[in-house]
């Protein structure tokens, strides 16, 4: 909707009045949605009199040519409104979830899984421009024999436009690394449960208004270039988590690979996962009432899985224009060349779907998880501790702990905490209990002062 | 005193003269040897085991054919070839004889597809080991026939190719592993392999973290320091040590570029010369294993690998001598070993 400023002045009323009624035509037509006018005050009233409901407007009472003349800023409604008696106004309503989740921000949390030396972090730096990693520490070849996969969270909050982005990448070091691989994913997949759990915990609560949501919405799953398609590591994990996470399967440091060789091990990867099942994230279709492009972006976006993507945040000259890109005694690699790799493609996808995503993740593992959950705990029942006194006391530390963090917890309840939260979880320690802003644990010890501490996730 | 110098510069003339010993005062002919033993030796024709050892997907095969100019691999030579990934570490083992200017060689190339490529790695260098142990056997039956063969067949493992993964990084847990347990029973050249994703400064960190993590670990890769002999090889070799592991890229295309035909790869972004230096250094290793030092590496192989591969085996079977089935073994006093 385009809209104009128009000005139009005029010092008689009456002459006025029909470029007002001009104006309000073309703002049916969706031509004109801002209008100054400069009419006389009276004119003004007997304008607001007849049409309250039309106008929006406010007036500023200034000096113009010696006359006092009234400035209104008429500003039509936006959206179309022929007629005016058959109009209910709850076409406005997309308006207010954009202001809403506008102010209130948006929350994602993305993973990234493969081998060491494939690039995720340059690639998680690239994608959303920020250095997620400033100083980094790649420990040797002795250290990673003993090492066991880590998980490392880090939130970042960007902000573009006035929307802010509340992004966790979270990272796995050490993942394929060691001699044997076979344990690699089972501290991967705890993860995942244990967000899932603690969301699962948080909505059967008492005191649902602060829920912090920090299950996994998107798994980038890096796969080697220089193999000729899925390694045996490879197909066992996606078979683990494709039921958990929505997968997206990425081809790193894809500067490796002549256009052949790209096209051959996307064909190649794609019947692998189809040979084996795997069933990665699948772009929705557009809708039949989208435009062309889009049709056409979500259809080449659709074509291209797996992307082959290259990531860099070097500046490069390149005919005169600074771009990022690698330079090579043979060429410069530009990352955001369409042609030379998918990174576009990937983060179009990304950001276009990234409600997609959350809603898959909502809809469709956390569902699948809850379900088994329940007909799980269902089943152990008479495990449980069925303690009315405790439960009561547990419920209303959470309401205390939800509300307002750092307030005094009374002891007892806290205690409940304590030893209520065991049975819930049985993998976590009892001294975790989750609580508080997202990417931090409240640890609590019940031992003589009561004291919040807040730290970052890591096992 | 004038006539002191003199005298003295006439009699160091004759103990020059004397100390050197046999001075020809005329043409022999003691050089014709030298074409004596290369008429020999290009009738005979030369042997060369080479191994490639890497996860699968490295380039090994196009790397080996790129190497020898030919076809050689073993992707080349089994028809309706597929690429999957084996469940054990099998080795694979080609010959082919190629020859140039009147020169054969008999090449063999040992291939060990199924290594590093399962979720459980333990222990996959197992089969690598035994193989090559089992050349050496063959080698030391032979050499102790009492009737032996004018030429032994060597099959003997020359030279072991590592494929590094070029990470950018460091080295692996299993590399370390490999290299550790191999260095000692044959002579490893590591290699980064496709190394057309690495900067050159990226290259350059790459090449000094292996290096560090060669050293941090105890491991000799070819040439090994203690091998050298004089101070020109050392110096030779020091200059090759201070630039490995070679950074190397692979092909078998041939595309045009300032109107040469060369071997490269056609990206968007440029051609990757395959023999340019600037490029990759795989010139540097083609020198290295084929134009330099191809004679050293069997010649470590024979007189020093395998010499300690024969030392251990005898004296580990000192006790039980008559496994090794031999009709008569005189020793220097004339007693029959075999009756002990």
């Amino acid at each position: 909707m385009q809209k104009h400023l128009q000005r139009i002045s005029c010092r008689n009323a009456i002459v006025s009045l029909p470029s007002f009624i001009a104006c309000w035509k073309l703002s049916i037509k969706n031509i004109i949605t801002h209008s100054l006018i400069y009419i006389h005050p009276l004119t003004c009233l007997l304008l607001v009199l007849i049409n309250p409901n039309v106008m929006k407007a406010h007036c500023a009472l200034k000096p113009v040519g010696g006359n006092f003349l009234c400035y209104i800023n008429v500003v039509f409604s936006v959206l179309k409104f022929p007629d005016a008696a058959g109009y209910v106004g709850f076409a406005n309503l997309p308006n207010q979830v954009h202001r809403k989740s506008v102010k209130k921000g948006f929350e994602f949390t993305l993973m990234v899984v493969g081998e060491s030396g494939l690039g995720k972090s340059t690639l998680i730096n690239s994608l959303f421009l920020t250095d997620l990693y400033p100083e980094r520490y790649i420990p040797g070849a002795a250290e990673k024999i003993e090492r066991t996969v880590q998980i490392e969270a880090s939130t970042v909050e960007i902000e573009e436009r006035g929307v802010k982005l509340r992004l966790t990448v979270v990272d796995t070091p050490g993942y394929g690394d060691a001699i044997n691989s076979q344990d690699c994913f089972k501290t991967i997949i705890q993860y995942i449960d244990n967000q899932f759990e603690r969301y699962l915990h948080d909505e059967s609560g008492l005191n649902r208004r602060h829920i912090v949501d920090n299950r996994v919405h998107c798994c980038f799953y890096f796969i080697s270039p220089f193999g000729h398609g899925l390694k045996p590591l490879d197909v066992e994990f996606m078979k683990a988590i494709h039921s958990k996470v929505n997968i997206v399967p990425v081809i790193a440091k894809a500067d490796t690979l002549t256009l052949k060789e790209r096209d051959r091990l996307k064909r190649r990867i794609l019947d692998e996962i189809a040979e084996h099942g795997i069933r990665i994230y699948q772009l929705p279709d557009a809708d039949s009432d989208e435009d062309e492009e889009f049709k056409e972006q979500t259809r080449v976006l659709k074509a291209s899985i797996p992307f082959a993507v290259i990531g860099s945040n070097q500046l490069i000259e390149v005919k005169g224009k600074k771009i990022r890109g690698r330079l090579y005694p043979w060429g410069v690699v530009e990352v955001e060349n369409p042609e030379h790799n998918d990174f576009l493609k990937l983060r179009t996808m990304l950001v276009t779907h990234m409600q997609d995503l959350q809603e898959v993740t909502q809809d469709l593992h956390y569902e699948n998880f809850r379900s088994e959950r329940l007909k799980r705990a269902g089943r152990a029942v008479d495990e449980d501790v069925l303690d009315k006194d405790q439960i009561l006391l547990q419920k209303e530390a959470e309401l205390f702990v939800n509300n307002v963090p750092g307030q005094d917890i009374p002891f007892a309840s806290i205690q409940a905490l304590f030893y209520c939260g065991n049975d819930l979880n049985n993998k976590t320690s009892p001294k975790h209990k989750a609580g508080g802003n997202g990417g931090s644990f409240v640890y609590v010890f019940p031992v003589g002062n009561i004291t919040m501490i807040r730290g970052t996730l890591s096992n | 005193m004038y006539i002191n110098i003199l005298i003295l510069y006439i009699s160091y003339q004759f103990l020059e003269k004397n100390s050197i010993g046999a001075d020809l005062f005329g043409y022999v002919g003691i050089e014709a040897v030298l074409d004596q033993m290369r008429m020999k030796t290009m009738k005979a024709g030369f042997e060369f085991n080479i191994m490639v050892v890497g996860q699968s997907g490295l380039g090994k095969s196009t790397l080996v054919n790129t190497l020898f100019k030919s076809k050689i691999s073993r992707k080349s030579c089994t028809p309706n070839y597929e690429e999957k990934i084996c469940k054990t570490v099998k080795l694979h083992a080609v010959s082919h004889v190629i020859e140039e200017k009147g020169v054969k060689m008999k090449l063999t190339v040992v291939d060990t597809p199924g290594f590093g490529d399962q979720i459980n790695n333990e222990n996959c260098w197992e089969p690598i080991v035994k193989y090559i142990n089992e050349q050496y056997e063959k080698f030391l039956r032979e050499e102790l026939n009492v009737n032996r063969k004018r030429r032994i067949p060597d099959s003997r493992v020359h030279c072991c190719i590592y494929f590094l993964p070029a990470t950018g990084h460091r080295l692996r847990p299993i590399d370390v592993e490999f290299m550790k347990r191999l260095g000692k029973m044959v002579s490893i050249v590591p290699v980064i392999a496709k190394a057309d994703t690495l900067t050159v400064e990226e290259r350059q960190e790459f090449k000094e973290q292996i290096r560090k993590d060669l050293d941090a670990n105890g491991i000799c890769v070819y040439p090994q320091e203690e091998f050298d002999e004089d101070p020109d090889e050392r110096l030779l070799n020091h200059r090759i040590r201070e630039s490995i592991p070679f950074a190397v890229v692979g092909t078998d295309q041939e595309h045009q570029v300032n109107g040469n035909k060369v071997l490269g790869r056609k990206t968007k972004w440029g051609i990757i010369e395959v023999e340019n230096v600037a490029h990759c250094e795989f010139a540097n290793l083609r020198d290295l294993l084929i134009r330099s030092h191809l004679q050293d590496l069997k010649d470590v192989t024979h007189n020093i690998l395998y010499e300690n591969y024969r030392v251990r085996r005898l004296n580990e079977s000192n006790i039980t001598f008559s496994e090794l089935e031999l009709s008569s073994w005189p020793t220097e006093n004339g007693t029959d070993k075999s009756q002990l």
